[in-house]
């Protein structure tokens, strides 16, 4: 069977198996880290393959591209589903040291697996439609899992949530209808050819501008982030790590297709806007970081800001910049998931994430401590740590753009990360606590941690082959014509 | 709610309804229906048994818990699609070992979509009943 498809089986199969199963927690937990495992798997071969051989096409139901569902992995793609696949086994260990009772018996595993799905999906979909349709997908689960077991915050939260994105689809959907009424497909790799060399009128920019607001409001950037930091502090760690890992990584993904496939030929003003919403994604979320008192809320800003570093790459289209984009967008996949499985640290043993409750985590639990530095110090950048990496890459590309405002930019927002990493460092791992802790730890907890710490120590020692590899995912972006290619013109069968 | 007049009318509708949402769902292949209007009617059918006659025993009515129901549509939709791949052909693609009668994968597929948007509107229905 084509390997395409099994990160998108794997995961419906596990949440299938989670339903049938017995709701004891033991069993759950141990399917859905199994699928997780699988999942992780199936991600892993279809990356080795893609890296060997080359784009990989999948028609659905043998119907040939533009007239069924493509399925489609380019490298970008196929990294990005191995990324989904760790945090999935990282997320679904925490579970053994314990969720809650209520929400698990309610469907937590088998609503994680249909989020994995979601994303998934929409990595590896070739086509607009399908791509809203894994987008509700992973809107429906999200929202379910972030209201299963209410207290009154995290319902206000929740709704939140589910307003604004869904103000987000029904501006995707518009956009999609006025794409199909003016072109007459919404495969990708068809709307390019479409899209080749024509004017950029009054219906490209619309499209491009809704697309834009469509996108922007799920991936947070600049002026339409509201909606994160009024919701992801609510859910507990787990669930939050999930959202903050991937489904804001989801919508930049999005907008990257979109740019790179069908207004390639935009004016120079289109680009300049989204350099303009990029830096001030970086900046604004960087001062909102620092003026934030709660652990989960510091991260929630430092997740916008680092957006904007991960869209940079998509304002400047060089394949150096669009490589450091790349690189950026997976040492975040990771670090930011992290740091959210970390704050799960703290709600066990203090019931909360507000910063003036915290502390003493240092002197008292060493190791934790030791764990947590390298995902803090990663987000801040500190060299040799993967977001150093990244945001070297993304450095020397827009020098060699000559983008100086830009430079200078990330280099003020590094310092601001590192400003905002050190005081949350301070006042969660240093500082005397007020209290005692309130309960033990579970150990088990750690294991996901190290694990991606482990994980982000990787990318650091594998900067080298890693940057590579983005660069050539960066340069099949902006010379789609082996992706046209192989959606068009690649057989029905490979 | 006890009222003679609903608790009579759920008894005359209910199989009417039920073979209603069969009907959509057999006829949707070639002609409006289909799996998810014919899910939505068997699960009114089912939403109003709970209003006349109880949540309690609208569950009973239902046989099997709206979890199970769910689990099955689910499997069934993918199987269908699974199916392909096991002949040799595509994921998701149609096989139709009896095209005159219109049994084939595509209906599998249908079917589970049925059985899907039942358990799921279910689910939600008997927890706002329950909860009132």
């Amino acid at each position: 069977m084509n390997r395409l498809v099994l990160p998108l089986v794997i995961p419906l199969l596990t949440a299938i198996i989670l339903l049938f199963a017995p709701r004891k927690a033991l069993w759950q937990r141990w399917i859905s880290f199994a699928g997780s495992i699988g999942l992780l798997a199936a991600a892993i071969a279809l990356f080795l393959r893609i890296e060997r051989d080359g784009i990989a096409v999948l028609q659905a139901g043998g119907w040939r591209a533009p007239f069924g569902i493509t399925l489609v992995a380019d490298l970008l793609a196929a990294m990005l589903v191995v990324a989904a696949g760790i945090v999935a086994v990282a997320v679904t260990a925490t579970s053994f040291a314990g969720v809650d009772p209520k929400r698990e018996a309610s469907g937590y595993h088998p609503l994680l697996h249909v989020l994995f799905m979601g994303v998934c999906g929409a990595f590896l979909t070739g086509d607009l439609f399908n791509l809203y349709v894994w987008f509700e997908v992973m809107l429906v689960a999200s929202f379910v899992l972030m209201a299963l077991h209410r207290t009154r915050g995290q319902l206000e939260a929740a709704f939140k949530y589910v307003t604004l994105n869904l103000i987000a689809s029904s501006v995707f959907l518009t956009a999609l209808g006025l794409l199909y009424g003016g072109t007459g497909t919404l495969n990708l790799a068809d709307l390019s050819t479409v899209f080749r060399g024509r004017e950029m009128g009054a219906f490209e920019l619309v499209l491009a501008m809704l697309f834009f607001s469509a996108f922007g409001i799920k991936a947070a950037l600049f002026p339409l982030f509201f909606w994160l930091p009024a919701s992801y502090h609510t859910p507990p760690a787990a669930v939050g790590a999930v959202f903050a890992g991937l489904l804001t990584k989801v919508g930049i993904y999005s907008l990257i297709r979109i740019f790179t496939l069908l207004f390639r030929d935009a004016p120079p003003g289109v680009y300049t806007l989204l350099l303009g919403q990029a830096l001030c994604t970086m900046i604004v979320g960087l001062v909102g970081a620092l003026a934030q008192r709660d652990f989960r809320r510091v991260l929630s800003f430092n997740l916008i800001g680092h957006l904007g570093y991960t869209s940079v790459g998509l304002a400047l289209v060089t394949p150096a910049a669009m490589a450091g984009s790349i690189l950026y967008i997976l040492h975040h996949i990771l670090v930011i998931t992290n740091l959210y499985l970390v704050s799960g640290i703290f709600l066990r043993l203090r019931r909360t994430t507000q910063l003036a409750e915290l502390g003493s985590m240092y002197r008292e639990r060493p190791l934790a401590a030791a764990l947590a530095l390298i995902p803090v110090f990663s987000l801040a950048g500190v060299p040799p740590l993967s977001g150093f990496v990244g945001k070297v890459a993304l450095l020397r590309a827009t020098l060699e753009a000559s983008a100086y405002w830009t430079s200078a930019a990330i280099l003020v927002v590094g310092v601001l990360t590192l400003l905002s990493m050190g005081r949350l460092w301070e006042a969660s791992f240093w500082k005397p606590a007020p209290n005692p802790e309130k309960a033990p730890l579970n150990r088990v907890i750690l294991l996901p941690i190290a694990g991606l710490s482990a994980a982000t120590l990787a990318i650091t020692f594998a900067a080298e082959p890693l940057f590579t590899l983005a660069l050539r995912a960066g340069e099949q972006l902006l010379r789609p014509e082996a992706y046209i290619e192989a959606v068009l013109y690649g057989g029905a069968r490979r | 709610m006890t009222s003679l007049i609903l608790r009579t009318g759920a008894r005359v509708l209910m199989p009417l309804l039920l073979l209603f949402g069969v009907f959509l769902l057999l006829r949707g292949h070639n002609e409006p229906g289909g799996g998810f209007v014919g899910g939505l009617v068997v699960a009114a059918a089912y939403a109003l048994h709970s209003f006349a006659f109880g949540v309690a025993a609208a569950r009973r009515a239902l046989l099997v818990s709206p979890r199970r129901l769910t689990a099955s549509g689910l499997l069934l939709a993918l199987g269908s699609g699974l199916l392909g791949p096991a002949g040799g052909k595509e994921f998701l693609a149609s096989l139709w070992p009896a095209p005159e009668m219109g049994i084939g994968t595509p209906l599998l597929f249908d079917l589970g979509v049925f059985l899907v948007v039942i358990g799921v509107v279910l689910t939600m229905t008997f927890t706002l009943f329950e909860e009132l």
